[in-house]
């Protein structure tokens, strides 16, 4: 009982390490404060969950799901060149609501509101994954795969131009970078992972609705990417896992569940705030906050 | 022979003419210093050559090219480097991997840089340190940027701009604020730059600093070009000295 508990918890927290570490790449990394990051991750849940539901195979599924949403991150990179800091977290954040909008209105694709139920879970190579333990193992490989080659991206001398992006743009584009088009590779690859991590999350949980796509889950993400410390991948997984497991204790000490929900949230706020008064670069962060 | 032509360049900030129909030559292989009190549009016709704001009408020609209108990363590439009259280091990058970037743009690929076949070879990193060695800085080729000082930084960012391939440098103030060593240091190594045969258009208030090192200086006042020729020349014109020193 608790083992499953335990594994249930622990696809969340690979699930949220995927989806807060490609975060990272574009927030701490690149220095684009992108409030749009859910929006990519409920094209990829969407699109997977449709896929799926029509019967496709598992590997078609989470790469179309990638794609799709790297596409759509290309395509918001295309306003951002004009668009900087804040301003740019405003953008993308418009790009989350509209998101959220076509989900929920858009009931011919989407079944609306009603959300999509019944998502197959995945099989593989003649593997079932419909038990947790086995769909863990799964989640586990992406969710390390995907940590890799990020990693692999910032350490990179490719790593180094969006680093520097990320200081001081104007002087990267005086030492010739083309700053748009390392922008926009940091964006797509950014959502691609997320898209990675929204079909995940569709095959897990076999039912999707469009409060996946809602701006208020982005901040428990954030708040991973800044207590982990700027620029610090390794700072974001540990934190992803912490924080998936923080509130967990709220369930066993006898709240109605509405009000765990809040709850989870008043604990991700407040956390957020004591790291910034205490600790503004994070746990492994080498990155001031500006 | 001429390297860079500036024709008529204009740009207004509002009411304000910036740049007044600013005309003006550089020649290869010579130090050209732009002069003038503050406010005078020095600054202001670096960033249209480097391609940060656009001019409202003129031509910038270099080698038989116009490049106003292009961005700041085209025209790096054709040939310009420059530093900035504030620090623009990359502060949380070390010291060594802000001269890496200067290098060339093959770290902008995805992909090969992702599957590892832009490693930093053997020349990189010798020239990396024959540039820190020049400056004495090679201890500090770990330290992140932001931890060095206002002369430090101004030495790393000079020995940037050096790196980044160019023919033609551009200096905003490149010794405003140091120390005296430090001016004498910068002004060896760019003297040295000149033997090389660099071409390098230079801003700076410091007089003496400027009339010993330029073979050419201008003298601009509020946007236009009221002078130009050799030091011995514009020390003794009355109408620079009014301008410029007051006098």
């Amino acid at each position: 009982m608790f083992l499953a508990y335990l594994i249930s918890i622990l696809i969340l927290a690979a699930i949220g390490i995927i989806l807060a570490v490609s975060l990272q790449l574009t927030v701490g990394f690149t220095g684009l404060l992108n409030l749009g990051h859910l929006a990519f991750y409920a094209i990829g849940a969407y699109t997977s969950a449709l896929l799926a539901l029509a019967g496709y195979p598992f590997w078609f599924c989470i790469l179309t799901a990638g794609v799709l949403a790297m596409f759509f991150g290309f395509l918001i990179s295309l306003p951002i060149n004009k668009i900087k800091k804040d301003y740019l977290a405003l953008a993308t954040m418009g790009f989350s609501f509209v998101v959220y909008a076509v989900l929920l209105n858009w009931t011919d694709l989407t079944n609306g509101p009603l959300g999509l139920a019944g998502i197959p879970r995945p099989q593989l190579f003649g593997f079932d994954f419909s038990q947790n333990s086995n769909f863990l193992l799964l989640v586990a490989i992406i969710a390390l795969a995907s940590y890799l080659i990020i990693k692999l991206i910032t350490i990179s001398p490719f790593g180094r131009v969006l680093e520097s992006i990320r200081d001081n743009e104007l002087a990267a584009k005086i030492l010739g970078k083309n700053t748009f088009k390392m922008k926009m590779c940091a964006m797509g690859a950014s959502a691609f992972f997320a898209g990675v991590a929204g079909s995940l999350y569709a095959y897990y949980i076999t039912y999707l609705d469009p409060s996946s796509a809602d701006i208020m889950q982005l901040i428990p993400f954030l708040a991973i990417v800044i207590i982990g410390g700027l620029g610090s991948l390794e700072g974001t997984v540990v934190a992803a896992i912490v924080l998936t497991f923080l509130p967990e204790p709220l369930r066993f000490i006898g709240f109605p569940s509405s009000i765990i929900g809040a709850a989870r949230q008043v604990i991700y706020a407040l956390f957020l705030l004591l790291i910034l008064i205490f600790k503004p670069k994070g746990f492994y962060g080498k990155v001031k906050l500006e | 022979m001429i390297n860079l032509e500036i024709k008529k360049l204009n740009k207004h900030f509002g009411g304000v003419k910036a740049v007044d129909d600013c005309s003006f030559e550089i020649e290869k292989g010579s130090i050209t210093a732009l002069i003038g009190p503050n406010g005078a549009g020095k600054s202001t016709v670096f960033n249209l050559i480097s391609g940060i704001i656009e001019a409202d009408s003129g031509n910038i020609v270099f080698s038989d090219r116009d490049i106003v209108g292009l961005s700041p990363d085209k025209i790096s590439n054709l040939g310009f480097s420059r530093i900035f009259q504030a620090s623009s280091l990359f502060d949380n990058l070390t010291v060594e991997n802000n001269l890496f970037l200067a290098f060339d743009n093959e770290d902008t690929k995805f992909w090969k840089n992702l599957l590892g076949f832009n490693k930093a070879t053997k020349i990189k990193k010798e020239k990396v340190k024959e540039m820190l060695d020049l400056v004495d800085m090679e201890k500090f080729r770990k330290n992140p940027a932001g931890d060095l000082s206002f002369g430090q930084k101004r030495l790393i960012e000079l020995i940037r701009a050096i790196i980044n391939p160019h023919s033609i440098l551009m200096l905003d103030e490149p010794v405003a604020g140091v120390s005296p060593r430090l001016r004498e240091k910068i002004s060896k190594i760019l003297l040295k730059l000149k033997e090389e045969g660099e071409t390098i258009l230079l801003i700076e208030h410091d007089m003496d600093f400027t009339l010993n090192m330029a073979d050419k200086v201008i003298v601009m006042e509020k946007g236009i070009v009221i002078a130009e020729g050799s030091p011995e020349h514009i020390k003794n014109n009355r109408k620079v000295l009014e301008a410029y020193l007051g006098e």
